[in-house]
């Protein structure tokens, strides 16, 4: 009786999992599809992969991608650790207090807020304020969405840190900089690359926004993968769409592997 | 906190206040807001209000409609598909098992949602996966159109927010103190009645927190009826869209775009409030 249970219960999850992956798998078995026609299977081929290469507009946008994501972690990162370096402060009094709660709501707005919606009220702010539309205006727009993932991933980190750690280094005299580099930053560093990943991973993907902030030569690969979408369903994007998704998984299992190694030692 | 407020509160508090601004002026000839001359005049005249009261008139009704169902139906699937799902590997699984299992729930996390969206179409389009498979097994004799479906809007969502169901529903299963169940058996209660008492119950954080993280991105969503709903299957966020980069009412789509914020922080708050209440976990 119980085992029936579970073995229909493993059965659904199979469904589910099955589900969860199988598009992707669709995706990259035609990405090697010898025919034009999506659907029907005529042989292997690595044909896309090649065309891929040589679409220079493709390739130009994916560098585009490339420098925005790179840009952007670096500045989320360390402005979204010193927010919760900022956030995760001890003081007591009643404005502090306050400041540290106003703060907490900010940093959890572009998380609850519509993609769409923000996207709207950044590119009406970068008209009124006649910002030219182009890969700063991306840069800046990324930066303001993904700060916060690092601000609430590091902070959940320091709510954890045991702070008799930064009383007795102080008690072995250590200064304040030597305390924050040598006892608290190594605590926090598996979080911070937690969070440094996310922001790359979103803002790599990301298509809502970008496609409203972009200038028309500032495009990257998800606006370009989506207007190709839109005008049919072509095996290049099967192709393109591969490369993204098995990049992506790589970073993910490389990083799990560097954090789970970290926190073994 | 400095660094936050600038960066934050310049780019995307200050953004959003100019957008409630936008709200409040009427459409000029390109779809800009125009100057009001005489704001006086402007808010005595109601024309302040204007574009709200735009908002709630023909074409819009059926839209508004449209999203919230199609976020609520999307709500009970990944309910019903993701709960036996967060069960199967709290309290079934082998232990060395869990940790692989949760990961192949989170990597589709990762992975860039448009590509998976856009990896649907493959699947529903007329000469699709789909199509070819009901047509092999003779359940159907002619392709059936799923694509530019307010079906296939509602398989993409279910498929993209899966995992924010699952997640919460592991955590507060996770957590489960077993010996409940054990003590529930003892007393003689069977194991449909064991679920709907104690399980059922005692999990109610993980149900409510997983359906708030599932329909609040629902009622949002842009990308999934952008790419697979076509132009009868509008959202909200499609209208919101068509309205700023078609350049046709920039004023009027800044008031929907407020109206869904405002809706998504209202239901946030209320949740946040009723979880504190009653002494839930919300992680926040």
């Amino acid at each position: 009786m119980k085992s029936a249970r579970s073995t229909l219960l493993a059965l659904h999850a199979l469904v589910v999992y099955a589900i969860l992956y199988g598009p992707i798998l669709v995706l990259m078995v035609f990405s090697f599809n010898k025919s034009r026609q999506a659907a029907v299977w005529t042989g292997f081929s690595f044909d896309w992969y090649v065309q891929l290469a040589q679409d220079a507009e493709l390739v130009h946008d994916a560098w585009h991608s490339l420098i925005v994501a790179l840009v952007a972690t670096a500045a989320s990162t360390a402005i979204g650790t010193m927010a919760a370096l900022g956030l995760a402060g001890n003081g007591r009094e009643l404005s502090a207090r306050a400041a540290r709660s106003t703060t907490t709501a900010l940093v959890y707005l572009p998380i609850v807020i519509p993609e769409i919606v923000m996207a709207a009220a950044l590119l009406t702010f970068f008209s009124i304020t006649r910002w030219h539309l182009s890969l700063v205006t991306v840069m800046a727009a990324h930066i303001s969405f993904t700060v916060s993932y690092v601000a609430i991933i590091v902070r959940a980190r320091l709510i954890g840190f045991d702070a008799s750690l930064e009383e007795a280094a102080m008690d072995l005299g250590a200064n304040r900089v030597q305390m924050f580099f040598r006892v608290k930053l190594p605590i926090i560093t598996p979080a911070i690359i937690a969070g440094a990943l996310l922001v790359f991973t979103v803002s790599i993907d990301d298509y809502v926004v970008t496609s409203f902030v972009a200038g028309t030569d500032s495009t990257t690969l998800p606006v370009k993968i989506a207007s190709m979408v839109k005008t049919g369903v072509t095996p290049e994007i099967n192709a393109v769409s591969t490369v993204l998704l098995v990049c992506t998984i790589i970073l993910v299992v490389v990083s799990q592997k560097l954090m789970t190694g970290r926190n073994a030692e | 906190m400095l660094p936050t407020w600038l960066v934050l509160g310049g780019l995307y508090l200050l953004p959003l206040l100019i957008l409630a601004a936008v709200s409040l002026h009427q459409a000029d000839d390109f779809g800009n807001a125009a100057s009001v001359e005489n704001w006086g005049q402007h808010i005595r005249s109601g024309e302040v209000a204007a574009n709200y009261e735009k908002s709630v008139r023909p074409p819009f009704p059926p839209i508004h409609v449209r999203s919230f169902v199609l976020a609520l139906v999307t709500t009970a699937a990944c309910l019903l598909l993701g709960y036996p799902v967060a069960y199967y590997i709290a309290l079934i699984a082998a232990p060395a098992r869990k940790n692989l299992l949760l990961a192949l729930v989170v990597i589709p996390f990762w992975t860039c949602f448009l590509v998976r969206i856009a990896a649907w179409r493959l699947i529903l389009q007329d000469q699709g996966l789909l199509n070819t498979l009901l047509l092999k097994m003779h359940l159907i004799t002619e392709p059936r159109q799923l694509l530019d479906t307010p079906l296939a809007v509602l398989i993409g969502l279910v498929y993209g927010e899966l995992p924010y169901m699952i997640l919460p529903l592991y955590a507060s299963l996770e957590k489960l103190d077993r010996s409940l169940l054990e003590a529930a058996a003892d007393l003689g209660a069977r194991p449909a009645a064991r679920f709907l008492r104690v399980t059922l119950p005692l999990t109610l954080p993980g149900i409510v927190a997983g359906s708030v993280l599932v329909f609040i991105p629902g009622l949002g969503q842009f990308i999934v009826s952008d790419i697979l709903g076509g132009s009868h299957s509008m959202m909200i966020g499609n209208v919101v869209n068509d309205l700023f980069s078609g350049g046709k009412d920039k004023p009027l789509g800044a008031a929907i775009a407020l109206e869904l914020t405002i809706a998504v922080l209202t239901m946030l708050i209320a949740w946040a409030w009723y979880a504190r209440r009653r002494g839930w976990e919300i992680g926040l």
